[in-house]
């Protein structure tokens, strides 16, 4: 079902392959992208890193406390006391490895972002694969399956390692498996996935949001010369030669504010046309034409008539 | 009145159809593009974690908000060639939708619901796979005593050797009597239990974890664990300390026992779905039964952690084999009372039955 939309869409450039609609309860279709399994190695790594350095500072932490337990002891050599402070570090100690390993993953996957850290550092998230709620229960169901999948290989190949070729050869396939697993599914599953019937998602970076500030001056900028009455003013069979993909590169040609390309990109398309007016004045000249080559294929997407490029024909 | 339209006309046929036409789908963004910033902005703040920043205000207009943003995002598909606000309006609702559609409960309001009905609704719902573990669980039990009966050989099998300390096969009952009782000066029991707990709820989250393939090693942990058990029982009677040997492991063992049975039958149950997925597609019974499994797994490991408890601290203060019993009964009671006689608090049944009839 989601390839056939795919192909119905155009592709994003920016990551192929990775594109799927999304329908939600309302019935609006959400273009979304799965994450790269680079970008999802990566986060991996980040957040075992991160579990790596708060167990360290934690351990070295109490560590620190033990000691001065310990020669309290050796000064006081009352033993209970300092036992049963020595005790309770040990407890504490054996539940907060316990947590982090288990719940670090939990914690930040259920808060508002849907994601841990290293996931966030790379834009992913994860979300509900079927375009409904995101639940605890799919949240805990994908972090209980971890455990097979990264920390139990790995303590079987680093206890296996010395001993025997057979029983690490063994556990490297284990880990092999469940590591290479999202590379043999379309989506990028990993087994807790598949369990809970979640995914991940590349979030939309807060960058995006900036763009539409920006932009906004320019579009005003546009209306106005248009309803001062434009400088330049082109014919239909000038405004002809260019389709949607044109114009999109014209907009990416104006937005950028490095004026580099404007100067090449005029004189291209005053070849193409013919006239040569806005010499000394490329930018005006480039606006009131993407200004009216716009209007011109809306006007014709209002009547179900699209040109998709200069070599193809308008098709209705 | 009539002459200030006849003038925009003018005006607008004298900028040329194509230059007012030029104007809709900017004129169109720009109505809208205040609500579009509004949306983004109790967006960025509830992605933030910040929801009591949010107004009330805000956070009732949200939803409207963002099925106009996305009836716009419809809209501008079919009509802006303006790539740069088709570009910001995707994102801007999927972030809403992510909001929106984001865990509804906090993780507080998801326990008191778990307790309120949802662990002991999920327990029932594998209630088939939990009685074919407990079946495979006195079996295992059974084969384990019956194995060691035949040929003591195989208790090294079963138990390993530093497991066993003294209770191996010919120590004298004394001996044996000396583990069962008079451990209640030992020191360190809260380490004891932060150990057995962060060991045990390992071990059930294995047993869960390894329903991947296909629930089989979910049962092979269950039957590995509890053979041992069969094993130590023949010892102990051999001893004449049956009832006493009971008693010691019944203290936790009701809770512990129970527990790691829910695990393997929460392992079988997504195992059994994954072999036999029936009319639905393969993917979304799995994820239905992967989400009904990790609920009893919560409860699980919660078990886990009273075992600990009670094994640490209640089974070494506790030197009487009758006062063991009571505990460990009182447990299993509760723990059956709570599972399978408790259909959740009517709250609760109201919350389910209307989330049922929306979805």
């Amino acid at each position: 079902m989601a390839r056939k939309e795919r192909k119905a869409r155009k592709p994003r450039k920016q990551a192929p392959g990775l594109g799927r609609t999304l329908l939600t309860p309302e019935g609006i279709s959400l273009s979304i992208a799965i994450a790269s399994r680079g970008a999802r190695f990566g986060a991996l790594l980040l957040d075992l890193l991160f579990i790596g350095l708060l167990i360290t500072v934690l351990s070295v932490g109490l560590l620190f406390m033990a000691g001065g337990a310990a020669s309290i002891e050796r000064t006081l050599s009352s033993g209970t006391t300092s036992g049963y402070a020595l005790q309770f570090l040990m407890v504490v100690w054996l539940i907060v490895l316990f947590l982090f390993r288990n719940a670090y993953f939990l914690f930040f996957e259920l808060g508002p972002r849907g994601a841990t850290p290293g996931k966030r550092i790379n834009g992913l998230r994860i979300a509900a694969r079927d375009g409904g709620r995101l639940t605890p229960e799919m949240v805990i169901a994908r972090n209980l399956l971890r455990d097979i999948e990264l920390f139990l290989p790995i303590v079987f190949v680093a206890s296996a390692g010395t001993e025997s070729g057979l029983a690490w050869l063994a556990a490297t396939a284990w880990f092999l498996i469940f590591m290479l697993f999202p590379l043999f599914n379309r989506d990028g599953l990993r087994a807790g996935d598949v369990i809970a019937g979640s995914w991940v998602v590349q979030a939309p970076r807060p960058k995006l949001a900036k763009a539409l500030s920006v932009e906004a001056p320019a579009t005003t900028d546009s209306t106005t010369t248009v309803s001062e009455g434009p400088k330049y003013r082109f014919g239909e069979e000038e405004l002809a030669v260019y389709g949607e993909y044109e114009l999109q590169a014209l907009e990416r040609v104006l937005r950028d504010t490095r004026a580099k390309a404007i100067e090449p990109v005029y004189h291209t398309i005053s070849e193409k046309i013919g006239r040569n007016d806005g010499w000394g004045d490329e930018r005006a000249f480039l606006e009131a034409y993407y200004t009216q080559l716009r209007a011109r294929l809306e006007a014709g997407l209002r009547m179900g008539v699209r040109k998709a490029d200069k070599n193809t024909e308008e098709t209705r | 009145m009539s002459g200030s339209v006849q003038d925009n006309a003018q005006a607008a046929s004298a900028l040329g159809a194509i230059e007012s036409a030029a104007l809709r789908s900017d004129r169109f963004r720009l109505e809208r593009e205040a609500d579009w910033q509004r949306l983004e902005a109790i967006v960025r703040k509830m992605e933030k974690g910040r929801l009591r920043k949010v107004s009330d205000e805000d956070l009732l207009a949200l939803p409207g908000l963002y099925r106009t943003a996305a009836s716009g995002l419809s809209v501008a598909r079919e009509t802006s060639l303006d790539a740069a606000t088709v570009a910001y309006l995707e994102t801007l609702v999927q972030r809403a939708w992510f909001v929106v559609y984001g865990p509804r409960t906090s993780l507080a309001g998801w326990l008191r619901s778990f307790f309120a009905g949802g662990w002991s609704a999920a327990v029932r719902a594998i209630g088939a796979d939990v009685a074919a573990c407990f079946a495979i669980l006195v079996a295992a039990v059974a084969a384990g005593w019956l194995l060691v009966a035949n040929d003591p050989e195989w208790y090294f099998a079963l138990v390993s050797r530093e497991m066993a300390g003294p209770r191996v096969p010919g120590a004298t009952p004394e001996m044996l009597r000396t583990t069962l009782f008079d451990n209640a000066d030992q020191n360190g029991l809260s380490v004891f239990a932060a150990q057995l707990f962060s060991n045990n709820a390992q071990v059930s989250i294995l047993a869960f974890a390894l329903g991947f393939a296909f629930g089989i090693p979910s049962v092979l942990l269950l039957v590995q664990n509890l053979a041992l058990l069969g094993a130590m029982l023949w010892l102990y009677s051999g001893a004449g300390l049956t009832l006493d040997f009971a008693g010691w492991i019944a203290v936790h063992g009701t809770t512990e026992i129970f527990a790691i049975l829910l695990s393997a039958a929460a392992g079988l149950h997504i195992g059994r779905t994954l072999a036999f997925p029936g009319a639905r597609p393969l993917l979304s019974a799995a994820a239905a039964a992967g989400q009904r499994a990790a609920v009893v797994m919560v409860g699980v490991v919660l078990m886990l952690v009273i075992a600990a408890l009670l094994e640490g601290f209640a089974r070494q203060l506790v030197d009487t084999t009758l006062g063991r019993f009571s505990i460990g009964g009182f447990m299993l009671v509760m723990w059956c009372a709570y599972f399978f006689a408790f259909p959740g608090t009517r709250r609760w049944r109201e919350e389910r039955a209307g989330e049922g009839g929306t979805r």
